[in-house]
């Protein structure tokens, strides 16, 4: 009896550990540049990145500003450079990240950074709203328009972004020139370009063939290893780039 | 008062939009051809002669474009590579120029740079006249160069 009280203590004992955090701080009321400051934090085997920095911001340093909302991968809101590679911070478990050296969390990268983590979204979304991401039907709906699952499917892959931008900020024709659509903008066009039920293709097509469109990606793939929803964004600019070869969809 | 929308599909008209598609698709196709064309070049040159890389003189030069086939050969290697490799550069410097006037100016050099080199080149190609050199008849039989 004792035995097993004592067994079910030790399951329910979760051990913890204590991390390094460098975290890229940058107030723009008092910092000129931003500046690396390290945090020691006490964390568990199921905390993810997120968990740390809530933990620094309650406990350590409430001015520490950093963006989420649903905190469980789906909001896209907390995506970050965690040592050297971006991630959404709330998908990313600390004990499988290489826990003896410290943590390094920047914001992504080729985008303003507005206070700590945080950047200026507004480019971003522009892009986003450039390639017209809503259905463009003519006619008038009386009833829902039907799909084969054949169709369906074959933007399936693309539906799946969360507009969180790792993939854009990690890709190095974005960083050096902020004129380019960028990876989620394509991936978005991709979900409507190649939806059956939309007719404005061509319309995207002839928008993304542009001197900042899809002609700009040098297929590095970053955008694709950075995607936390594991969308094969890559391949998706290349469809995008075949479609604007023959015209249409 | 009726407030317009603009027509989500209405279609855009710019000026050289196909240019970066046209560049692309130039990128591709000269790729693929310079892969054989430099593999045979290699192969002529330095693997199938007997004395390998050593075999490449003046003779062995004027020897090949004595020939219409190496002329247009040895011409498509230098237009495609050129065309190719600037293109490349251009699409370099527009990514990491920051400033118009400097960005600009290294397009227009490199240009410059490569149309006068395929100039040159093509010239050199098609009007190569092998016993302007005095020292050719060391290399080339007399019957050659008489008349």
């Amino acid at each position: 009896m004792s035995t097993a009280v004592e067994s079910v203590k030790e399951i329910a004992v979760v051990p913890s550990f204590t991390v390094t955090l460098f975290v890229r701080r940058f107030d723009p009321e008092k910092d000129e540049e931003p500046k690396w400051q390290d945090f020691d934090v006490t964390v568990f085997g199921t905390d993810r990145v997120l968990d740390a920095l809530h933990k620094i911001k309650w406990e350590v340093d409430g001015s520490l500003t950093f963006r989420r909302s649903c905190a469980h991968g789906v909001c896209g809101s907390d995506a970050m450079r965690i040592n050297g590679r971006n991630r959404l911070a709330c998908k990313t478990l600390i004990k499988d990240l290489d826990i003896s050296q410290p943590i390094y969390v920047e914001p992504i990268k080729g985008l303003k950074v507005e206070k700590d983590l945080v950047v200026d979204m507004n480019p971003f979304y522009q892009a986003y709203r450039d390639v017209k991401p809503f259905l463009i039907a003519s006619d008038t709906p009386t009833a829902e328009r039907i799909q084969s699952p054949e169709d369906r499917a074959r933007f399936e892959d693309t539906t799946k972004c969360i507009l969180c931008a790792a993939c854009t900020t990690s890709c190095p024709v974005f960083w050096t020139d902020n004129q380019y659509f960028g990876p989620a903008a394509i991936v978005n066009a991709h979900r409507f370009i190649f939806d059956s039920r939309d007719e404005a293709a061509e319309v995207r097509l002839d928008i993304l063939n542009d001197k900042e469109g899809v002609w700009r990606c040098r297929t590095t793939f970053n955008c694709t290893e950075a995607c936390p929803r594991g969308i094969e964004v890559t391949k998706a600019i290349a469809e995008v780039k075949q479609a604007v070869l023959r015209g249409r969809r | 008062m009726a407030i317009v929308i603009e027509q989500p599909d209405a279609p855009r008209s710019r000026k050289g939009a196909q240019w970066e598609k046209r560049a692309w698709i130039f990128m591709r196709i000269s790729g693929v051809i310079l892969i054989f064309l430099i593999i045979g070049h290699l192969l002529v040159n330095l693997v199938l002669p007997e004395r390998g890389v050593k075999a490449i003189d003046f003779a062995f030069v004027a020897g090949k474009w004595a020939s219409p086939f190496w002329q247009v050969y040895d011409g498509l290697i230098l237009w495609l590579a050129l065309i190719h490799g600037t293109n490349g550069m251009r699409t370099l410097v527009n990514d990491y120029s920051e400033r118009e006037w400097l960005r600009k100016a290294l397009n227009v050099t490199l240009w410059v740079v490569a149309a006068a080199l395929i100039l040159l080149g093509t010239l050199v190609i098609t009007t190569f006249d092998p016993c302007i050199d005095p020292n050719v008849h060391n290399y080339l039989p007399d019957l050659v160069c008489k008349g």
